[in-house]
């Protein structure tokens, strides 16, 4: 379903980029540009046949707010209101009035227009640069009408590489851990959604406990913990057909499982008398490979984007701190040495970063270091929260944070919540039932 | 109108009550720990008379505590005088630890239940082991009493 194909064409290719507006995405960003997302231009005609399709009674409005939503929620960009656009969709499309647009303060500027053509949704748009006056990109895409909301964020994700220089994260689906019920007795249930929350869905019914839910970076594929038949190990999901399979045959619990960046091995934990070590298993020949092999707890492994290097958790010093490793285990290096404990490295797709849980003085911290453990920098700290999970462009970390309960005992809650690499731009990430265990996909397109 | 108002009051007292007993149970909550591991037997059920179904741990620890020690010595005669009963020892972590390392740290707190069991004849054969991390608190509060009730390994009866 997923993997509907896009048509993409190029209208115009930007020759020069000399002198346009770029966003610096490196630094917290206090001041985020000022932008216009003009409502995409649509004929009575195609309105009408959408209208019938999709129940919506004007899909370029609507994608357009799914633009205008995904920029805001970056914390880059600041969309402004509609009310004070001077121009029309249609004519602004065609050739903008920059002196408008320039009056209302706007810096850059998406027009767009959608059509109905042979079933299908097609839809154009540009990005203009108001002070420069000039066009900064133009294309188009054709796809069946469903797809609408893909549509939106694909044009996010365009115009966010555009103005910044670096791929967009919009596309992208998050897979979790869906809770309910009272704290001594939760009922979980995996559960996928777009990035912005549309779209939810529950995949199991919540007859077994279920955790840790991975997504695999090259295809639909998740790793997670199912309790079934309270017997916790590790699981192999597909999420197009939903059929599910145990991973390896081990005489006792696997569990923090994650694929490697080819996604051809899953590697996990194995708990065996008391003993947790890292193993690997290959899913095409089944070979299991035992990586670590020592009588403390080693969990949480995470493999570098380059597949060379693993970093985990382990107790070894007598606490919980943070390991790298070469990813036949030899080599072991402990990178954590700030005060506290380190839990949940997971290392960043760009590669420079690992961010991790770090619990302090009764107080739960989401980090990140370098990969040799310097530099260490705490982004948000909170009663609960961990298992942070980037971004597919590395910019963002979502998590999931739970409430102190009352005297009574009452009010606890799980919630999803993202933030910035800079620190800045901490946010709810709103879920229709209490939430955790966030991962978050790779781009869906390109 | 009469029968109304009477009602109302039936209703208030039994507020009034279920005010008090929460009182009460929290004030009884308090002095049952020793260092941070809890003493107490609020949430304490029995395999059979005398015989306490579960060890509770320090943060972080899978150390049995002398009086943990005692109450597996009770378990492990009691296995020995019913010999057909099988056992699941469950393993559990505190709400104040990532999850997979809890995950991790119950398996090994209920690891260390087993061996003591084993060292008092019981076979492995009828011991299976099975974590919980912190999915499953017997205490929902966010406080060291119900921390230390949480930080346990309880031993269930598998047949």
């Amino acid at each position: 379903m997923i993997k509907k194909i896009f048509l993409l064409i190029l209208i115009f290719f930007p020759f020069n980029s000399h002198g346009l507006i770029k966003v610096d995405i490196t630094r917290g960003n206090l001041d985020p540009l000022p932008l216009a997302v003009s409502p995409l231009a649509i004929d009575e005609e195609s309105k009408k046949q959408f209208e019938k399709i999709l129940s919506k009674k004007d899909i370029g409005s609507e994608i357009s707010i799914i633009v205008e939503s995904n920029l805001k929620t970056s914390g880059l960009f600041n969309p402004l209101d509609k009310e004070a656009f001077l121009q029309k969709p249609d004519i602004a499309n065609l050739k903008p009035r920059f002196e408008d647009w320039k009056l209302i303060k706007a810096q850059a500027l998406i027009t767009g227009k959608v059509n109905f053509v042979d079933e299908k949704l097609r839809v154009e748009f540009r990005l203009w640069d108001i002070l420069a006056g000039r066009e900064m990109m133009a294309l188009a895409f054709t796809t069946v009408p469903t797809n609408w909301r893909r549509v939106g964020h694909i044009i996010s994700d365009k115009v966010y590489e555009r103005l910044t220089g670096e791929k967009g994260y919009f596309d992208t689906r998050i897979i979790y851990v869906a809770e309910e019920g009272p704290k001594t007795q939760r009922v979980k249930k995996l559960a996928i959604m777009d990035q912005d929350g549309f779209n939810n869905k529950f995949l199991t019914l919540g007859n077994e406990l279920v955790l840790t839910p991975r997504f695999n970076k090259t295809s639909q594929m998740v790793t997670y913990l199912s309790y079934f038949r309270n017997l916790p190990r590790v699981y192999l999901l597909d999420i197009e057909t939903g059929t599910q399979e145990v991973v390896g045959d081990f005489p006792g619990m696997t569990f923090a499982p994650r694929f490697s960046p080819d996604g051809k091995k899953i590697i996990m934990s194995f708990a065996k008398d008391g003993n947790s070590d890292i193993y690997t298993m290959d899913l095409e020949n089944r070979v299991v490979d035992r990586i670590t092999n020592h009588p403390s707890i080693d969990t949480s492994p995470s493999y570098s984007p380059d597949g060379k290097y693993i970093s985990f958790n382990s107790d070894r010093s007598g606490y919980q701190q943070i390991y790298v490793m070469e990813s036949n285990g030899k080599n072991v290096k402990r990178i954590s040495f700030g005060r506290g404990l380190y839990g949940t490295p997971v290392w960043s797709p760009r590669g420079d970063l690992i961010a991790f849980t770090k619990l302090h003085k009764g107080k739960f911290y989401i980090g990140v270091m370098r990969t040799d453990g310097s530099g260490e920098r705490l982004l948000t700290e909170n009663f609960y929260q961990e298992a942070p999970s980037w971004s597919p462009n590395g910019r963002v970390l979502i998590f999931y944070r739970e409430t102190k309960t009352d005297d009574k005992g009452e009010g606890f809650t799980a919630k999803l919540w993202s933030i910035d690499l800079t620190g800045y731009n901490e946010r709810q990430v709103k879920t229709p039932t209490d939430a955790s265990d966030p991962s978050w996909s790779s781009l869906l397109s390109n | 109108m009469e029968f109304n108002k009477v009602l109302k009051n039936a209703i208030l007292v039994i507020v009034a009550c279920l005010a008090l007993s929460a009182c009460a149970t929290k004030k009884a909550g308090t002095g049952q720990m020793q260092g941070d591991v809890y003493t107490g037997n609020d949430t304490v059920e029995y395999l059979a008379s005398g015989v306490p179904d579960r060890v509770f741990f320090a943060t972080n620890e899978s150390v049995l505590t002398t009086a943990s020690r005692e109450t597996l010595r009770k378990q492990a005669a009691w296995l020995r005088k019913n010999s057909k009963i099988n056992i699941v020892l469950e393993g559990h972590a505190d709400e104040r630890g990532t999850r997979e390392y809890n995950l991790a740290l119950g398996e090994r707190r209920a690891n260390s239940a087993k061996d003591y069991l084993m060292t008092y004849g019981i076979s492995s054969e009828r011991i299976s082991v099975l974590s919980y991390g912190k999915e499953r608190p017997v205490d929902s509060g966010s406080n060291p009493l119900s921390w230390s009730k949480n930080r346990r390994s309880v031993t269930v009866k598998a047949n």
